[in-house]
């Protein structure tokens, strides 16, 4: 399953709203009122009709509402997404349909509704299971707030559910995190997946001003290591087996959507400032609010068109994501090239140094690599 | 041409003082050109010169101004650059005037370069007259300041025009100043030629283009001349005056009278400024004082940042060579930067100028290396090397001893920096030689001081130290012996010649402690530990790590992210690319440079 399958596509639906702005969030979300909320969903399924009818002509095996938080909207919002997809677009019966959740916006009737429409996998941010570490991220929610939403989650029905979880936090120590990893993993068994993100502090936030301030206090180097290698140990214990720098899941509950991403599968995407890829060529919706409600059919803008070089070289960034690695044979029938005449001066190098390893069909980033991933991806630039 | 009515002069000031604007409002009120007409600052015609507030290149312009006995008078003022790299520009620019003009800002009153430049002025009998500017300030003292140019100058200043020449204010009296206090030229039309050459420049269409100042004689089209120095023998195609901004041909250039002559020249190496121009077949008895041949002060090592536009900075080189004959550059190759030039200068700011008009006017990116005063090596066998890279430096074996620049450097500062200015002297290995107050609260402090210890952030360092008040000025006084050492830098084991420098000996340690310590922050982490040593004679004198990279991962790469992240990649894989490759490891461009400036007080 990690390997390209160029016969189905994904969707992404994007909802740019969230309760409160996190302190080291640089996606586009904001609040919003209800009115905004209204007219955005109605631009957004416009657009979701146009593409469905006009742009994707293959099955979709994954659809992805995310955010911002998707679940502070009304239930009867989503629900309508949800059916406007259905509508145009050839969801496969199987596909896999999830939406991201604060578990501070989520009550059983959202879930209920959720689970209706068809959803069938929920991505909850947690991030951390200690009341202080959630404040010092701006969080709204607490971990009971979390723990009742799992619990409701499950009376709801659903099964599959991923859980963001986050290390190299201020204030966080190796032992506090094992705590939160550990407690999340003896929760429930509901919980098929672990999102696990080492903190990057980008400038345009609340966190890289005060990093910039020098009010951050952050974990040193070695101890980010420590909790990062710490991780896949602990969740290895409880059955989840990692398959992407930062994601873990029990065998069989991988995210087909995201995995999609890292092997090229071509994705379609509705809303603000959204993304797509298809045809060899990325693009992306505007982020400007009034632009995109007075014309969501504007068309995304052509940001990029791959040319032989450049879908093999996303192919190798993208693809030493996954534990896996990139195979070797899978690269030689796309690209009509083996892999070792295109990159085989970077694969000796990477594999003298221990970044790379190579086992059977499969070229992967070892231990040490993962660590190092962008030092070995800008030889693939 | 009427003598009596010509006045050649030039201006002299500290910097910031309004030089350049005073010239303006001279060239606006005598009419030459309208206010239209006029650019915002006529004599710096170089966008980087405007930029930096100082003048370069000497320049002349000739105005007419109708004085009130209502006599029109030609006045020809030369501009002056108004930097001590410039030292002996100034002096043949003053060398073709008959006066000048003082110009003391009214609430600076005198500074370092005020008393350089007019003691420079004096020196060539130049009758000077002061003129007070900026007294619309707030803080403006003019009388302050008058009775500050007397006791301190001794010249006479109280009837000194007070004006602002940013505001047009007293300029008149400043015009009627300069008929009044300026002598006419003398000198014998039909003596034989001699003329001062005062600048030189380079025209594609015309040639060099002399500016010149005639002492005797007459020079016109058709004159077959000859420039003493150089020998250099050509016939006249044009002389002229100078227009603002353009040249104005005219019949002849008689005793007196500041112009400009064209030959069919082909190089500026042929004019030197301070020679003179005569008759090759009725040459002058002698030429003009003042000639000396200009000898860069300060070397350093030119490189381009992407080794493949080395012919373009070869390229760009020549053509500013063209118009700066004082810059001189020869090729040389560096282990560590590739091929690049050992680029001479008149001083810091002349290497400041020339780097930077590279990497503007020529779109060059460039690495330059520390740079390194001449030294003079005295070998065991009896031999001498002028030495202008460290890296040629003999085997200690082969020495006998070396010698080192010294100048006389005069700082000028209010009194509450006296005792961190001359501690800093101190640091600097500096000789003091004399303090006197010029007024209450303000010093004038004499150090002898090592050319190299003030070429690398003296400047900084004197700033910083005076919150910006103190001024300095310095000339060469000549070489001296000295304990000097060459202090190399390894890193990961390996000698990278673009960072050897020469240093005294006592302060080996701590250069190379700094170096140290600098270059840790600026070469980024690899696989592998990176030991960086400073070393003088083979032994470790100072020594960081460079720590292994533990971690160069991006978290998150979903969609959205895509793009942007693979941009973010390629930034960095161009960083990289822009980096020089020594051993194993990989060093910024900014690391040879950002070794520069040491100092911790900055």
């Amino acid at each position: 399953m990690m390997t390209t399958d160029l016969t189905k596509s994904e969707l992404y639906i994007h909802i740019p709203f969230c309760a409160k702005k996190c302190l080291y969030c640089d996606f586009l979300s904001f609040p919003a009122d209800e009115k905004t909320k209204e007219k955005y969903i109605e631009a957004l399924c416009d657009e979701l009709l146009y593409i469905g009818s006009e742009r994707c002509d293959k099955p979709l095996r994954s659809v992805f509402i995310g955010g911002g938080t998707p679940s502070v909207l009304p239930a009867e919002q989503i629900v309508k997404v949800t059916e406007t997809v259905r509508s145009r677009f050839d969801l496969m019966p199987d596909a896999e349909v999830t939406i991201e959740c604060n578990p501070g916006t989520l009550d059983e009737d959202k879930l209920k509704a959720y689970r209706e429409c068809g959803i069938n996998r929920l991505s909850l941010g947690l991030q951390s299971s200690h009341e202080s570490e959630l404040k010092s991220l701006g969080r709204i929610h607490t971990y009971d707030d979390f723990v009742a939403c799992i619990r409701m989650a499950e009376e709801a029905g659903f099964d599959n559910i991923n859980v963001d979880l986050m290390s190299g936090l201020p204030g966080q120590s190796a032992s506090s995190f094992e705590e939160t990893l550990r407690k999340v993993c003896t929760l429930s068994d509901s919980i098929k997946h672990i999102s696990a993100y080492s903190l990057i502090v980008e400038e345009e936030t609340p966190f890289g001003q005060m990093y910039e301030d020098g009010k951050l206090e952050l974990p040193g180097e070695d101890e980010d290591r420590q909790m990062y290698h710490m991780t896949s140990r602990i969740l290895k214990e409880y059955g989840f087996e990692r398959y992407e720098i930062s994601n873990y899941a029990r065998p069989g509950y991988e995210c087909i959507h995201n995995i999609g991403y890292w092997t090229g599968v071509e994705y379609f995407a509705a809303g603000l400032d959204a993304a797509s890829y298809y045809g060899h060529c990325r693009y992306s919706d505007t982020p400007d609010m009034e632009e995109y409600l007075k014309d969501p059919l504007a068309g995304p803008a052509l940001i990029e068109k791959l040319d032989q070089s450049g879908l093999m070289s996303e192919y190798m960034i993208l693809g030493l994501r996954l534990t896996s690695g990139v195979s070797v044979s899978e690269f030689e029938n796309r690209f009509k090239i083996s892999l070792f005449d295109a990159y085989g001066k970077e694969i000796g190098r990477f594999e003298s140094d221990g970044l790379l390893e190579h086992t059977g069909d499969f070229i992967k980033l070892s231990e040490k690599g993962l660590d190092l991933a962008n030092f070995v991806m800008r030889a693939f630039i | 041409m009427d003598k009596s009515l010509i006045r050649n002069f030039c201006i002299v000031a500290h910097i910031d003082h309004g030089k350049s604007t005073l010239a303006d409002r001279i060239i606006e009120k005598t009419g030459l050109l309208t206010a239209r007409e006029m650019q915002e600052q006529v004599l710096d015609n170089m966008e980087l010169e405007r930029e930096r507030g100082i003048t370069i290149k000497s320049q002349a312009v000739r105005t007419v101004y109708k004085a009130n006995d209502g006599k029109e008078y030609i006045f020809n003022l030369i501009d002056t650059p108004g930097h001590v790299d410039f030292n002996y520009e100034v002096s043949r620019s003053l060398a073709a005037c008959d006066g000048a003009i003082l110009v003391v800002d009214a609430a600076q009153g005198v500074e370092a370069q005020t008393l350089a430049n007019v003691y420079l002025a004096l020196d060539h009998n130049l009758d000077v007259f002061p003129v007070i500017n900026k007294i619309d300030l707030p803080s403006a003292e003019p009388q302050r300041v008058k009775d500050e140019i007397e006791d301190v100058i001794g010249i006479e200043a109280q009837d000194a025009p007070l004006i602002s020449a940013k505001n047009g204010i007293g300029i008149e009296d400043v015009l009627e100043a300069v008929v009044h206090k300026i002598p006419a030229p003398k000198g014998d039309d039909s003596a034989p030629l001699s003329a001062l050459i005062f600048d030189s420049i380079y025209d594609s269409y015309k040639g060099v283009i002399v500016f010149v100042r005639v002492m005797d004689g007459t020079v016109k089209k058709g004159t077959k001349i000859k420039m003493m120095a150089t020998g250099a023998c050509e016939e006249v195609v044009e002389v002229g005056y100078f227009g603002a901004g353009r040249f104005i041909p005219c019949d002849e250039l008689t005793a007196g009278m500041v112009g400009y002559i064209t030959a069919s020249i082909k190089t500026l190496s042929e004019t030197e400024v301070g020679d003179t121009v005569t008759e090759a077949d009725n040459p002058c008895a002698q030429p003009l004082p003042g000639y000396k041949k200009v000898q860069p002060v300060v070397y350093c090592g030119v490189y381009p940042a992407d080794s493949a536009k080395y012919e373009d900075l070869k390229e760009a080189l020549e053509k500013l060579q063209l118009n700066d004959a004082s810059l001189f550059f020869e090729p040389e190759t560096s282990l560590a930067l590739g091929f690049g030039f050992r680029c001479g200068f008149l001083g810091l700011l002349h290497l400041d100028i020339i780097q930077e008009r590279l990497e503007r006017e020529y779109d060059l990116d460039l690495v330059t290396t520390a740079p390194s005063v001449v030294y003079k090596v005295y070998k065991t066998d009896g031999s001498v090397i002028d030495l202008t890279n460290p890296s040629n430096l003999p085997d200690p074996s082969e020495i006998e001893y070396m010698e080192e620049p010294i100048v006389n450097a005069e700082i000028m500062v209010t009194k509450d920096f006296v005792g961190s200015i001359m501690e800093l002297c101190q640091q600097r290995r500096g000789r003091y030689v004399s303090m006197e107050y010029i007024e209450a609260g303000r010093a004038l402090i004499k150090y002898e001081l090592p050319l190299n210890e003030i070429i690398y952030d003296f400047f900084d360092a004197l700033k910083s130290r005076s919150r910006g008040y103190a001024s300095f000025d310095y000339d060469l006084k000549g070489y001296e012996k000295s304990s000097l050492v060459k202090l190399d830098i390894l890193i990961n084991k390996e000698q990278v010649d673009a960072l050897s420098f020469i240093v005294h000996s006592e302060s080996a340690y701590e250069r190379g402690r700094k170096m140290c310590e600098k270059l840790k922050d600026e070469i980024p982490r690899h696989l592998f530990e990176i030991p960086i040593q400073a070393c003088v004679g083979g032994r470790v004198i100072a020594r960081e790590t460079v720590k292994a990279m533990r971690k160069d991962v991006l978290a998150k790469c979903y969609g959205g992210d895509i793009t942007r992240k693979k941009k973010l990649l390629e930034k960095q894989k161009e960083g990289k690319k822009r980096m020089r490759q020594v051993g194993s490891v990989e060093i910024p461009q900014s690391a040879f440079m950002s070794v520069l400036k040491l100092d911790d007080d900055n």
